[in-house]
């Protein structure tokens, strides 16, 4: 591990009881999800990590307790450095805070996830579907979601499938 | 008209994101897209216009949105990689190279030196076609036809060279986790020194029609600036960021593939606005000549693919001969190699910023999760921001000059 970087994993886990892992020379720190927006506020501060390059999440269903990872790819341009926050939530509530206030980019990226996963993020400012229409049911990069495939539809079997397809609704 | 009384206008799931006079229809809702031609592409902007001044822009994205990520879980780590073709449709084969540095990060394999410099070429002759694509666009959207022309004809030079090497102009997984799909043709080398024998007077060619074109110049210069504070927060990487006067370009920053073995510059320029974009592409298509010219004049002999044939096909003549050989290309092909347990990120310059792709294993053959992490997405999220208060004129250039790809935005 760079000297630089272990100085603020020994930060990190003095005060906001983070855990690492290594792999492939990436270091990946564990946040508790309350003290995410501190520390993204602090390493953008102390550090100049000013640039958010990820915020994705990853479902470990049927793993309930967690059952998503939320993942903060942050880079700074100045010393050159990567680090991965990732926060541990939970399937009965999957919350954690919104990150707008530290990056803009957080906004849509926010957004998406919560599309694609269902996690809220809480004090969002613009809580829409950004990819999915408005008004579609369940979240697609769920494990549990099914891929999907469409029935192909033949003459004599036309009206059979027509009537149980999903038709977006108006 | 005095007795006009001003209505309630329903303005739905949008009144959080529009000012309070759209709710009392002072000013008006215009909704841009998804079929006009200047989005380029399936985008859908919501604009809010006071007279022509936008006072906000709420861009609406997910057309094009095809579940790649989701497919991706669902194929073995090669048969993934033909996806990733269809994401940037601009940049097919640096896509290819950003999953494939990717899936070689995750299970530890070696790329041979011909290969690291073949892709090098190949990835920057994507570039300029890129770039080609976008400066057709970008003149084209503000009345310049004949350029659109220019651009196109020397694109096609360039995919012919793709053509060359792979049999596919646009979607060509011809870069392959390990090396290359095959030895590019013995005609390579003459085509692409063609190529960097007629370009440069070319790019000379479009400067003479834009850079000191005053109408051009009129619609440009200080429109849409973005300072780099607020390039960085929005995320906005590539040329958006340099030519807000950021020094940053993962080639130099974080080498991949050899390139600190070529001497380039990076373009920056300090305006941050849609004429200071324009001139950072310019000058980019110059260095990509560059590097292609010093990765050809030195370019290795020998394999073009790792041994490691637990990951890398066998060739088809050892197969007839070697038992070994024939498990191997047979598991490959059927079953595919185990990823294992973990998860990487790896990030490329693309023509449009940080091209990164977040990829975990799980033991299996099929990669657990995969996310990509587009230019686009990051770039078109500043929109809103850098529109507010011109005119609807220089939305469109504006919107040409971030340099959009729908498929990279949607994905």
């Amino acid at each position: 591990m760079d000297n630089r970087l272990e100085k603020i994993v020994q930060v990190l886990q003095e005060n906001a009881g983070a855990t690492y892992e290594e792999f492939r020379g990436e270091l990946h720190i564990f946040i508790h999800a309350e003290q995410i927006v501190d520390v993204l506020t602090y390493l953008q501060d102390e550090h100049a990590f000013t640039l958010l390059s990820v915020l994705t999440a990853v479902d470990y269903w049927p793993q309930e307790n967690p059952r998503f990872h939320v993942i903060y790819q942050l880079t700074s341009l100045t010393q050159n450095m990567f680090i991965q926050l990732r926060v541990p939530v939970n399937a009965s509530q999957p919350r954690v805070p919104t990150a707008t206030g530290v990056f803009d980019v957080a906004n849509w990226r926010e957004r998406e996830v919560a599309d694609m996963f269902g996690i809220e993020f809480e004090g969002h400012p613009d809580p829409r579907r950004i990819l999915m229409p408005e008004d579609w049911d369940g979240h697609p990069l769920r494990r549990d979601y099914p891929l999907g495939y469409e029935e192909p539809q033949f003459s004599f079997n036309f009206e059979e499938i027509d009537l149980r397809k999903p038709y977006v609704k108006e | 008209m005095s007795d006009y009384q001003l209505e309630e206008i329903p303005v739905g799931p949008y009144k959080h994101l529009v000012s309070e006079r759209a709710v009392t229809g002072e000013t008006m809702l215009l909704n841009m897209g998804p079929q006009h031609p200047s989005t380029h592409g399936v985008l859908r902007l919501l604009l809010e216009l006071d007279g022509e001044i936008i006072v906000n822009c709420i861009p609406d994205i997910g057309y094009l949105h095809t579940g790649v990520e989701k497919n991706m879980e669902a194929k073995t780590y090669l048969k993934a990689e033909v996806m990733s073709d269809r994401l940037d449709y601009m940049n097919p084969l640096g896509n290819n190279l950003a999953y494939c540095m990717a899936v070689e990060k995750l299970v530890d394999l070696d790329v041979p030196p011909r290969a690291q410099a073949l892709r090098v070429i190949l990835v920057e002759l994507q570039r300029i076609a890129s770039h080609l694509v976008w400066l057709g666009a970008f003149g084209l959207d503000l009345a310049a036809m004949s350029v659109f022309l220019y651009c196109f004809r020397e694109r096609e030079v360039i995919l012919d060279i793709f053509e060359l090497v792979s049999g596919q102009r646009m979607m060509t997984t011809y870069i392959r986790p390990g090396g290359l799909w095959r030895d590019v043709p013995v005609e390579f080398e003459a085509a692409v020194r063609n190529f960097l024998k007629i370009f440069p007077a070319r790019v000379d060619e479009y400067e003479a029609l834009l850079s000191k074109n005053p109408l051009l110049q009129d619609r440009i210069v200080g429109i849409g600036k973005l300072s780099a504070h607020d390039a960085l927060s929005y995320g906005v990487t590539g040329p958006m960021l340099r030519a807000s006067g950021v020094d940053w370009d993962i080639r130099k920053a974080r080498p991949y593939m050899g390139y600190e073995q070529y001497d380039f510059k990076i373009p920056t320029r300090p305006e941050g606005d849609t004429y200071a974009r324009y001139i950072v592409r310019i000058e980019e298509f110059r260095e990509s000549l560059k590097i292609i010219e010093q990765a050809l004049n030195k370019l290795p002999m020998g394999p073009i693919k790792s041994d490691d044939r637990k990951f890398v096909p066998p060739p088809r003549s050892e197969i007839g001969t070697s038992m070994e050989s024939l498990i191997h290309h047979f598991k490959l092909w059927t079953e595919g190699f185990p990823g294992p347990k973990g998860s990487i990120y790896n990030a490329v310059e693309s023509p449009r910023g940080e091209l990164g792709v977040y990829l975990e294993g799980d033991g299996g053959p099929k990669p657990y999760r995969v996310h990509w992490r587009t230019p686009s997405f990051n770039n078109l999220s500043v929109i809103s921001l850098i529109t507010r208060g011109h005119l609807v004129a220089d939305l469109i250039a504006i919107l040409a000059s971030v340099d959009i790809v729908l498929g990279d935005i949607d994905r």
